[in-house]
């Protein structure tokens, strides 16, 4: 089937002049007839011409050569690829939803205004938190909008000699990025052998230069911080506040509120815990709520109820806008449509099966490729193999070889610390059969490194293209037609 | 249900983990577990569908006339068909380029469709919206000159102003704005005079927030005579028929996408387009897909240049952005693709021959003016009679939005309204609007 | 020319090869081998002043970004421009054409304070 197809081939070199996908109306007169000459374009796009079935083959043609959560396991560690319900698909997208303009009168969208209101509440339930701003468009996103309601919140108080932000070595690359992005200082601090953060590394980098520290709970290597509570008294004790990274917060929804680990600001990802999907990179949302100290410096506009009507308010304390108009809202809505669809008793089952899931992959694979830290683990785990045992292959050619099965591969070499780290996450979408069917591909493929390493150092063989070069594409990079 | 294990799964999973209960995994501390949630019933998937329904009957659809960086087009029918397949919409960032070749090439057409509307050399997988990836443009021009002010139009839009200012306030950067003639369009001799050589780059939407269309190519002169940057704003769209920035000399060009194919949304998602000279490739932020080939010497496309992110450079990094917004990129090169050079073309045509016909229309309605006098889009000022909030408000009652109140970007200000028509407004509409006007 | 035994070596693995007053500077076989296939080099601009035990280049891999610390401190006088067409050029001759920068040096004590090969070989040993 494949072979039919000719790789690769862009749509621009299949163009025929004169085809036409879409005819619009005819114009009485043309542009240069209301506009000067010299505002004019004088040459045509580079764009292909091609007919409506011309396209629609070439999309889905190219949508078939993508794996996809749809259609395969997704066992992405931090990703939280967990299934998104087709409802929410059509939902987020009704026309009156879709053909809001940001800037109709209010009363015009008061259907689209009290789902952002409700969602609000929502999640200051979940959390536990005082106010959550629904603007940030993705978690990295949400991210700086979190550390720079903790610099508006520190300017407040008289606190501008606070410029370091504290990142454990565990963290995701968006942590230390965002921090420096918000004109910080970041101060790693090594964790413990236990896969926690090290208090005693933490107690001696914070100071009265210290102006947040930012923790992903449960960490990236999959592990709840145990003393979260203590942290947090330190964090505060020092002067500065507790950002949470919620990222991994399919973990914990039901099961506990950030509010009650002291936790002052953190984001959650709606394209994560709350099922919108990913779009092969986006949109997501990146919703960022705050501790009531904490939360008269959020974004403006939040939205408000006042004598029944739904209106998007501005506080003068706010740290001003993190993007043009209000937030991902057709991501916001699959959001709500979650949530309406499960109580907080389903919400609990829903983050006990993700771990139950994760927990049953460790444990399963055990021998062969085991967790770095052997203990229980939360959503995700970390695997590694003995790299005594690795006749010279690497996790990066495991990834691939599992292609091969009709499996994604887990995120590969992250956490940091961990060397060749596959992290798994499974969620809770996902049925015993499908993983024993995963752990059955991985047990597989750790019999081929120890018979066959060259068929593993190989792979994929199965797909449309096999390994890419990627350093002659980084040499010379070719990136348009 | 949303969970798959059976109570017969549970008990297996358990066993092969030797514990006898899921609270045996649990490492959070007892007295942070369950807390109580006091959250409304869960909803069937019918019941769900109906609740949303009704939410929806509760927004009022109105004949747009709101433009504001924020615009109604046609999409055709194919755009939400294809990107809405599930090997799209629910594949993850294509990490594993292997398996992932069908995003990886809709996202060298959407860079390299971009590059041909804007006569730019390269541009990236896409940014949040147009305000965050003008910000972003920004930063990179003061990296690229290692000076430290930045020099915007009185007249970009408000929330990118706000958005600008939000992102740059802790790094020791200074924003000022360039005057702007009583005309509406930026004061090119006061521009000259402002500039020096602590200006990173020159700020310059066009068509301005306004809608009125600048003297890009003296602009751009006398931006680069002083060793600063030019960083353009644009309306895809407009590009149909309007002088590209490439063709202006801008280093970079920026603009919302959303009009490329995606609905309004109240604002959101939106389709943030970053564009650039060659040269500066490498200052760009988020991802970027390059051809390669594989080992077999086939055509394949790969995320490249890595080494500029954060999950490599981590605090050494120029940006933090991760996730970014690729479905509404493949909506944008999916209507790209379908209209072609012809299509957008006519769209880009259609706009302007509409936008003219209110604005004449309007000037003849007793009691308003059109202040616009210089060449435009498709959006132009009206002068009202009676505040502009009252117009917006006796017009939707019935059923049109009337525009932007230029209230909202100048205090100052009470009767201007901010009016737009695109193709999605016609000759009847156009009518219905002046005669909803002429009974105020 | 420079090798690896007229060169003097930082122990974050930068060479320096002293010309009069000036220092040539690169990675160690070691460093490049590390790296692996380099795709790209980030070379300092000329006329900016290093600072010994700083950060003042960056060598980009696929998969990684590293940074290059400056052995002495001086102005960079020249650039090796041949890496931008050529970056793998640090892979095949990171001794000879693969020379990243040339620094004026203003404390020719802290080029005698670098390690000689042995001394170095001895310290990637460990």
């Amino acid at each position: 089937m494949k072979e039919i197809l000719k790789q690769g081939e862009l749509s621009i070199e299949k163009s025929r002049p004169g085809r036409r996908g879409v005819r619009f109306a005819a114009v009485r007169r043309p542009a240069g007839d209301y506009l000067p000459g010299s505002c004019l374009r004088t040459q045509e796009p580079n764009l292909p011409e091609l007919s409506e079935f011309d396209t629609v083959r070439h999309f889905t043609r190219l949508s078939q050569l993508n794996y996809s959560l749809d259609a395969q396991f997704y066992p992405l560690g931090s990703c939280t690829m967990k299934y998104n319900p087709k409802a929410y698909d059509t939902l987020s997208v009704l026309p009156s939803f879709a053909s809001a303009h940001p800037f109709a009168p209010q009363i015009a969208v008061q259907g689209t205004l009290q789902i952002l209101y409700e969602l609000q509440e929502l999640l200051k339930k979940i959390t536990g938190l005082a106010a959550f701003t629904l603007q940030p468009a993705a978690g990295a996103h949400g991210e700086l909008t979190g550390i720079l309601t903790v610099r508006a919140y520190h300017d407040a108080h008289g606190n501008a000699n606070r410029t370091e932000v504290i990142v454990p070595d565990t963290a995701h690359g968006t942590n230390p990025a965002t921090a420096n992005m918000a004109g910080y200082s970041v101060i790693n601090i090594k964790s413990a052998a236990d896969g926690c953060v090290d208090k005693e590394a933490l107690q001696a980098a914070l100071s009265e230069k210290t102006a947040a520290v930012m923790l992903t709970v449960p960490n990236t290597v999959g592990l709840f911080e145990k003393d979260i509570r203590e942290i947090a008294d330190m964090v505060h004790k020092a002067g500065a506040l507790l950002y949470m990274d919620g990222a991994n917060f399919n973990a914990l929804i039901g099961l506990a509120k950030p509010a009650d680990f002291g936790v002052d600001v953190m984001h959650l990802n709606l394209h994560k815990t709350f099922a919108a999907p990913h779009g092969g990179g986006g949109p997501g949302s990146g919703p960022v709520g705050a501790a009531a100290h904490v939360a008269p410096y959020l974004p403006k506009p939040i939205v408000t109820l006042e004598n029944g009507v739904y209106t998007l308010h501005d506080t003068h304390e706010s740290l001003g806008k993190m993007k043009a108009f209000y937030g991902n809202i057709a991501v916001c809505l699959r959001g709500y449509c979650y949530l309406r669809q499960f109580d907080g008793e389903t919400l609990k089952t829903i983050a006990e099966n993700a771990i139950l899931n994760a927990n049953y992959v460790r444990a399963k694979l055990k021998g062969k490729f085991n967790a770095f830290f052997d203990c229980p683990c939360m959503h995700e785990c970390v695997l590694s193999i003995n790299p005594a045992e690795m006749n010279g292959v690497h996790t990066t050619d495991v990834a691939k070889r599992l292609l091969d099965y009709g499996f994604y591969a887990p995120t590969i070499y992250f956490p940091l610390i961990v060397p060749e780290a596959m992290m798994v996450e499974p969620t809770e979408t996902e049925s015993k059969a499908t993983l024993d069917a995963f752990v059955a591909a991985l047990e597989a493929i750790y019999e081929e490194i120890q018979t066959d390493p060259q068929l593993v150092k190989g792979a994929p063989h199965t797909q449309c293209v096999n390994r890419i070069d990627e350093v002659s594409a980084a040499r010379q990079p070719n990136l348009r037609w | 249900m949303f969970t798959p294990q059976t109570e017969q799964d549970k008990q297996e999973m358990l066993q092969a983990l030797g514990v006898s209960s899921v609270k045996d995994l649990l490492t959070i501390s007892p007295d942070l577990l369950y807390p109580a949630l006091d959250l409304p019933n869960a909803l069937t998937e019918q019941e769900l569908a109906a609740h949303m329904q009704e939410l929806a009957s509760k927004n009022k659809p109105l004949k747009n006339f709101i433009g504001a960086g924020c615009y109604e087009h046609f999409i055709p029918a194919a755009v939400p068909a294809l990107s809405s397949r599930g090997e799209f919409l629910t594949a993850y960032t294509p990490y594993q380029a292997e398996a992932s070749q069908g995003t990886l090439q809709t996202i060298y057409e959407f860079q390299s469709a971009i590059c041909a509307l804007f006569d730019m050399d390269v541009a990236t997988a896409s940014h949040y919206d147009g305000a965050t990836a003008m910000t972003e443009a920004a930063l990179a021009c003061h990296r690229i000159t290692n000076r430290t002010e930045i020099i915007i139009s009185s007249h970009l839009h408000p929330h990118y102003k706000e958005v600008l200012k939000t992102y740059t306030q802790h790094l020791g950067l200074t924003i000022k704005e360039a005057k702007s003639t009583p005309a509406g369009t930026l004061d090119v001799e006061a521009l000259k005079a402002q500039l020096s050589d602590q200006t990173a780059c020159v700020v310059l939407p066009n068509p301005n927030f306004l809608g009125y269309l600048e003297e890009v190519d003296t602009i751009s002169q006398i931006t680069h005579e002083s060793g600063a940057l030019l960083v353009a704003v644009v309306n895809p769209i407009s590009l149909g028929v309007l002088k590209t920035p490439g063709a202006y000399g801008a280093d970079f060009a920026v603009a919302e996408g959303q009009c490329l194919g995606n609905p309004m949304s109240f604002g959101g998602p939106g389709l943030g387009i970053m564009t650039a000279k060659k040269a500066y490739v490498r200052q760009l932020p988020g991802r970027i897909v390059g051809i390669a080939k594989d080992h077999d010497g086939r055509r394949a496309f790969v995320l490249t240049l890595q080494a500029r992110e954060q999950h490599i450079r981590r605090e050494k990094a120029s940006s933090n952005i991760c996730s970014n917004e690729a479905i509404c990129a493949l909506n944008a090169v999916i209507y790209l693709t379908l209209l072609g050079p012809k299509g957008l073309q006519e769209v880009a045509e259609l706009n302007v021959e509409r936008a003219h016909q209110l604005a004449d229309k309007i000037s003849q309605v007793k009691g308003f003016e059109v202040e616009t006098k210089s060449p435009f889009f498709n959006e132009f000022v009206v002068v009202c009679p009676i505040p502009a909030g009252q117009v917006i408000e006796k017009l939707a009652q019935k059923g049109i939005g009337a525009g932007y109140n230029l209230n909202r970007a100048d205090k100052t200000k009470h009767n201007r309204l901010l009016v737009c028509a695109t193709e999605m407004r016609s000759e009847k509409d156009i009518q219905a609007y002046v005669d909803a006007l002429g009974e105020i | 020319m420079y090798n690896e035994e007229n060169c003097r070596f930082a122990k974050t693995h930068e060479w320096a090869y002293k010309e009069g007053d000036v220092a040539v500077v690169g990675i160690s076989n070691h460093a490049q081998e590390e790296i692996s296939d380099i795709v790209f080099v980030d070379l300092p601009k000329v006329g900016t002043q290093a600072v010994a035990g700083k950060n003042c280049c960056v060598i980009e891999s696929v998969k990684s970004a590293s940074e290059i610390y400056a052995p002495v401190s001086g102005e960079i006088v020249e650039v090796n421009e041949a890496l931008n067409a050529d970056p793998a050029l640090v892979n095949r001759e990171p001794h000879a054409g693969g020379w990243l920068f040339k620094i004026k040096m203003t404390n020719p004590a802290e080029f005698d304070a670098l390690l000689d090969v042995n001394a170095y070989k001895a310290t990637i040993q460990k």
